[in-house]
């Protein structure tokens, strides 16, 4: 700290002259010395300070297993693990059930987005499309999706088609609410500046709707890319015969916890790498808020 | 100089027993209006007088509004508002381009935010200006329409002093130029009678005041002579002697 010395002067003339040189006291006290105050924030960010917390996990993790500390049966070590999966990759097994998984997720979420976008556009461009759409989605929001899982097998049968609009309704409900909410928060100012310039609808939609609108959007699809891995791992694990959260059922039954260790690192990679993807995407597209928030 | 004169004979914008009201309340109450195309007009008013509701008369703006009354304002009309009102998610010069396109749209807006003083700002992002600057950037979008009108609702409002001063010499300048008809609402008596050659006051829904002010540009706030003008605004808006 380049603020705890006190100067010279308030020190030296303190010891050498304390009551021969009245005035000069007099001028020591009439200037006292700025103590800066005690910081309250954090202060600043340590580098890589995200990885310290989980790579501590795992280190504790690697020690317990070594010293026998812990049941292989039920926590087994990591190299296990890790053994497993390249096991697992090697016979195929991993990637098929991925990709069948993948294939899942991905047809639901692309589903659920597009419906989510379309409605919300719909129900905020239009008074009459608000009348018809918005009290029906929060009617269908207020009901637990996976609460549909019975009676939409009952329609549609066991298969793929049920899984896949499943999802499709746990992406699009995020999508609508937050996408519509950032429709109708549009300053309507810049609908008043859109007349004055003299814009038409679509230049008005694309110009003004649109760019107002993505940072709700980005929200909501955020929401729903955690959403749509909710509902895989529910769905697979209670009705399917292939596909990642199936093989972590079938292990269970064997006791292979390994295995499963090895399924929840898919879905950990599955989340994070689509939650970054949708964050890169966001940060290039909204650059101009950038500058706000810097 | 001939040409200009034919043209202050033509009204821009002609208004015929225009009324507006809010609930009940009568905020124009049949006005009749004529600006001569090319003039530079002040409309003072206090708050609340109805001096906004006129100009969003003008642009077309009002469309919730129960009114009867004939106006008749040109094709292109160009509005600024208080707030510089720029898309923060468009840069500067896309900004200036909203709602005009053609190959030579940009060279033209180009130009318009030289003229304004912002040349070499076309990439920076809204957020990047400060207000003064924001509000050239508002004013460079309003003139690279060419517009025949061109309405201001108290445009320097939100400035600080010093930067009003420099939009006022601005704004005169632009006006030489371009000669576009301006109605500026203000609340500002000194704006008005430095800027405007003609300053109407709007009291109780009717013009109440219709003045002519006859003395050459630029003009100083320090001009003696504005004094008098002055004096009959404040008169008209109701500040007397004690209140000053």
């Amino acid at each position: 700290m380049t603020t705890g010395a006190p100067p010279a002067v308030g020190g030296a003339a303190d010891i050498d002259a304390p009551d021969l040189n009245a005035p000069d006291i007099a001028a020591v006290e009439e200037t006292p010395q700025v103590r800066r105050r005690r910081r309250l924030s954090p202060g600043k960010r340590l580098p890589a300070s995200r990885l310290v917390g989980p790579v501590l996990v795992l280190a504790l993790w690697a020690v317990a297993s070594a010293a026998g500390r812990l049941d292989p049966a039920a926590v087994p070590a990591p190299w296990t693990v890790l053994e497993t999966g390249v096991r697992l990759w090697t016979d195929g097994t991993l990637t098929t059930d991925i990709l069948t998984s993948l294939r899942r997720a991905g047809s639901g979420f692309a589903i659920g987005l597009t419906a989510g976008v379309a409605l919300a556009l719909a129900a905020g461009l239009s008074r009459a499309g608000e009348a018809l759409i918005d009290g029906t989605v929060q009617l269908n929001r207020a009901i637990p999706t996976l609460g549909l899982i019975p009676l939409f097998i009952l329609w549609l049968g066991i298969g793929e088609t049920f899984k896949i609009a499943i999802i499709a309704i746990v992406v699009y409900i995020p999508v609508y609410l937050n996408t519509h909410a950032a429709l109708a928060g549009i300053d309507s100012r810049f609908v008043e500046l859109a007349e004055v310039q003299g814009l038409s609808g679509f230049q008005f939609v694309r110009q003004i709707v649109v760019p107002g609108a993505l940072p709700g959007f980005f929200v909501g699809l955020r929401l729903g890319v955690t959403g749509s891995w909710l509902g895989l791992v529910v769905l697979e694990q209670i009705n399917a015969t292939n596909g990642l959260g199936y093989l972590m059922f079938q292990a269970q039954n064997y006791g292979q916890s390994d295995v499963i260790l090895v399924g929840l690192v898919v879905y950990g990679v599955f989340g994070l790498v689509s939650d970054s993807a949708v964050r890169l995407v966001e940060r290039r597209v909204l650059s101009w808020r950038r500058t706000l928030s810097s | 100089m001939a040409t200009h004169t034919e043209q202050l004979t033509r009204p821009a914008v002609r208004l015929r027993g225009l009324t507006r009201s809010f609930d009940d309340r009568t905020v124009l109450d049949a006005i009749d209006l004529d600006l001569p195309a090319g003039q530079f007009t002040a409309l003072l008013g206090h708050s609340g007088s109805g001096k906004s509701t006129l100009l969003r008369a003008v642009a077309g703006l009002d469309h919730e509004v129960a009114g009867s009354g004939r106006l008749t304002a040109p094709e292109t009309v160009s509005v600024v508002f208080q707030d510089s009102r720029l898309l923060p998610w468009r840069r500067v010069l896309a900004n200036v381009l909203l709602g005009i396109e053609g190959n030579e749209a940009a060279h033209r807006a180009r130009a318009a935010l030289a003229e304004v003083g912002l040349a070499g700002r076309e990439e920076a992002w809204p957020s990047e200006l400060s207000g003064g600057e924001a509000q050239r950037a508002a004013l460079a979008r309003s003139l690279v329409r060419e517009p025949e009108l061109l309405l201001a609702d108290e445009p320097f409002g939100a400035l600080d002093a010093l930067t009003r001063i420099r939009m006022h010499v601005l704004l005169r300048e632009l006006w030489e130029r371009h000669r576009p008809s301006v109605l500026l609402v203000t609340h500002d008596v000194d704006e008005a009678i430095v800027l405007a050659d003609r300053v109407l006051v709007l009291d109780q829904g009717r013009i109440g005041l219709d003045l002519t002010i006859d003395r050459p540009h630029p003009r100083s706030y320090r001009d003696p002579l504005l004094g008098e003008y002055r004096e009959r605004l404040l008169t008209a808006l109701g500040v007397t002697e004690d209140h000053k």
